[in-house]
């Protein structure tokens, strides 16, 4: 047992590790003037792209449910940090602050979703979850377009009309603007604050696997019946995995409206798309392994911005390289192939002990 | 065994491609270096302006973009040709953005690795907010082909060369009550586009002062763009003599094709974005007969027939406005360039300051425009033209 706790801490100890050194590599690139503005424009995306494939691997690796909404949460999260940032724009002056506090908001109300959603959709299992889950994703998206609120003197006003219909008074500021979004909110996310993000969200996740709570969540996953039997109190595990994932989707939403000028719910970041996307990091980089999930959301995000010299051939690239990193991952015949290289080289080392 | 040795050739992957990343960082500032150096030994010859461009040539925008591009080239190339600006050339790069505001700022961070000093973009509004935030921070000089949104042109950096969308509605309103075509309008706009929700928003409002009256005014959006029925029934419904369509013409051309088959024929009105449809693949043309558009450039106009002729012999295809409008920029950019008399060896900053000066006192006699002027928060001040297709053809109003 106590050989297995070690292990574990070896294992965790590297994730974070490999974390903490990019940080310092780049840290010192950018210091040495090493860096072009390129990556380091990309740096803050890469964090938020991490965040979502650690958070959306704790809902299919560990809970074992295929959810298809993790862009869902996203966009909650980062309308409602945005909303928060303007509606206090005057009360709070500090930039950092409100932004620091709008990671909060965000994330509480992602899990507030994620609860509300959970409840009824963790009945289902399997195809019909992922279903539902990805009509929940876009339902978001289409009601944050018709959505306007402003805010005056005399507090909120709600519109799924037009601008006109909210009735502002003349010193009234339009916030969420139906489908042109938020517009305007200071970029505050730095890549120093995404990173300490990533390792906190890989505290919580990681921590939250090796934990009492962590082995019911997969013994649920593992068998259900058998779970039951033992008592554990599956719908509590369910939603609790479900929501510490929408939370952790929601911080990376706020993350994500603080880099951006511009904030809409487009089908392109915040649609099913972009729910595809963070679960191919996902089963690229291993089901269940949160730091195949780091490295493959990193490698996958960087490569079409490396790409950009080959011009229309990058896509072209990019999706070859989808299917051989799949080919290499989960093709039991590459998995067959890999272990032989695997074994000689084993047997190699053995002789040379010898 | 297996895992330890899995995860040290992924982070050796890891490593290989963060050392990839520095050392082409590190290569483009050495060229820069080198660029700047020889920039300084024989500036009268060798030091070009680098204009760089950004918009979308891949995804379901890729029509604007790649249109953007070419009339971009088009009109560096003619340029260069007849000697450049103030004696030096042009170099220009167009890179790709999805349409996507997190791509457009890769995709400017990659330009301003090249070495840009000005930039021609982003072909679609929410991109181009996201850049024109990045672009004021640099200080970069930025004009837009085709941003029309409000927020586009923020930063005291950025000029655009279409109108803004609230003009384009207030327009099209007072065009409808002076000709008085109809007082009874229905309007079907996409929710789900910056573009058409502000062109509707306002139409709306001015419609009132026009004495028009909004009857409906019915969403889609870019999910639901490939049936209309339900739109148009109820503005059959409710009256219309005129159906605003505050839309592009891909859309419209459903629209109009579903209108025909109800047998409901108000007059249709259009904006910008309409313009093409008579080169919509398989539509039947008569059915656009009598659509009114309001546009700042046509294919069928005389001032644009050298340029039409120059752009399909080089491209195969009719240009839209969005061509006309990048090529347009392109002349402005030179204009500005020549009244500021700038040299490529200034500063990124110091043109841009000597560029926001000659812009607003620049006159520009364009394809979308004649007697283009800018004032100083970027916006053009043109007339907008009045097209009416008469037999298959654009015809002027």
């Amino acid at each position: 047992m106590k050989a297995y706790k070690n292990k574990i801490l070896v294992q965790n100890l590297i994730t974070y590790g490999l974390v903490i050194i990019c940080y310092i590599v780049i840290q010192a690139l950018m210091a040495g003037g090493h860096i072009n503005s390129l990556l380091k424009g990309i740096l803050v995306p890469l964090c938020i792209y991490v965040i979502l494939a650690v958070s959306l691997n704790l809902t299919v690796g560990i809970l074992g449910e295929l959810s298809l909404g993790h862009a869902g949460f996203m966009c909650v999260g980062a309308f409602s940090g945005a909303f928060f940032n303007h509606a206090m724009s005057e009360t709070i002056a500090s930039d950092q602050l409100r932004f620091v506090i709008a990671l909060f908001i965000g994330a509480a109300v992602a899990a507030l979703f994620g609860i509300l959603i959970g409840i009824p959709v963790l009945r289902l299992k399997g195809d019909y979850l992922a279903i539902v889950t990805l009509a929940f994703g876009e339902i978001i998206k289409n009601v944050i377009n018709v959505l306007y609120v402003g805010i005056d003197g005399n507090g909120f006003h709600i519109s799924v009309k037009d601008v006109a219909s909210l009735g502002l008074e003349a010193d009234g500021e339009v916030i969420i603007k139906g489908a042109q979004g938020i517009t305007g909110t200071p970029k505050t996310a730095t890549f120093t604050i995404g990173i300490i993000l990533v390792l906190i969200t890989l505290f919580i996740v990681l921590n939250m696997i090796n934990s009492r709570t962590g082995r019911a969540i997969m013994a649920i996953r593992d068998n259900r019946i058998a779970a039951e039997s033992v008592g554990i109190n599956i719908t509590k595990y369910k939603l609790m995995a479900f929501s510490v994932s929408a939370a952790l989707a929601g911080v990376a939403g706020v993350l994500y409206a603080h880099n951006l000028a511009t904030l809409a719910a487009t089908p392109k970041n915040f649609g099913y798309n972009m729910s595809i996307t963070i679960l191919v990091f996902v089963v690229l980089g291993g089901i269940g392994n949160i730091r195949g999930s780091i490295i493959a959301a990193v490698v996958l995000t960087l490569l079409p911005e490396m790409l950009r010299g080959l011009n229309d051939y990058r896509m072209l690239i990019y999706a070859i390289v989808l299917i051989v990193m799949m080919l290499m991952t989960s093709s039991p015949k590459a998995i067959e192939y890999r272990e032989r290289i695997l074994a000689s080289f084993r047997k190699k080392e053995t002789k040379r002990e010898a | 065994m297996k895992k330890r040795l899995l995860s040290l050739g992924l982070a050796a992957v890891m490593a290989m491609s963060m050392t990839a990343c520095g050392s082409s960082g590190s290569t483009s500032d050495s060229a820069e270096e080198t660029g700047a150096a020889s920039q300084g030994e024989e500036s009268a010859d060798g030091a070009t302006f680098k204009i760089g461009g950004i918009g979308p040539v891949t995804g379901a925008n890729a029509a604007y973009g790649q249109a953007v591009a070419n009339g971009m080239e088009l009109a560096i190339k003619e340029i260069n040709e007849a000697g450049g600006v103030n004696g030096y050339q042009i170099e220009y790069n167009f890179q790709d953005d999805e349409s996507d505001p997190e791509k457009a700022v890769n995709a400017y961070n990659t330009l301003k690795d090249w070495g840009m000093q000005l930039l021609l973009g982003t072909v679609t509004s929410k991109p181009c907010i996201a850049v024109g935030a990045e672009s004021e921070v640099d200080n970069l000089f930025q004009l837009t082909p085709s941003g029309s949104a409000v927020a586009c042109i923020a930063g005291s950096n950025a000029f655009r060369v279409c109108f803004s969308d609230p003009d384009q509605g207030r327009a099209s309103a007072q065009y409808i009550g002076e000709h008085k075509l109809a007082t009874k309008i229905g309007i079907i706009y996409d929710s789900s586009s910056e573009y058409s929700d502000g062109i509707r928003e306002s139409f709306a409002a001015e419609a009132g002062n026009q004495g028009l009256e909004v009857v409906a005014s019915e969403a889609f959006t870019a999910d639901t763009n490939t049936d209309f029925s339900v739109q148009l029934d109820k503005c059959k419904e409710a009256g219309a003599e005129l159906v605003f369509l505050p839309i592009y013409y891909q859309e419209a051309s459903v629209i109009l094709k579903q209108a025909s088959d109800k047998d409901f024929k108000p007059l249709f009105f259009g904006c910008d974005g309409m313009d093409g449809i008579l080169s919509v693949e398989n539509f039947d043309t008569s059915l656009a007969e009598g659509l009114m558009l309001l546009t700042p450039f046509s294919v069928d106009e005389e001032g644009s027939q050298d340029f039409v002729a120059a752009y399909e012999a080089a491209y195969g295809v009719e240009p839209l406005q969005f061509a006309a409008g990048a090529y347009d920029g392109i002349y402005a950019m030179k204009a500005a360039l020549e009244k500021a008399e700038a040299t490529p060896d200034m500063s990124v900053s110091d043109l841009c300051d000597a560029m926001k000066v000659a812009m607003t006192e620049i006159t520009i006699d364009g394809l979308t425009g004649e007697g283009m002027t800018w004032n100083e928060a970027g916006e053009p001040n043109k007339e907008p033209k009045a097209v009416k297709i008469v037999d298959g053809a654009y015809v002027m109003q």
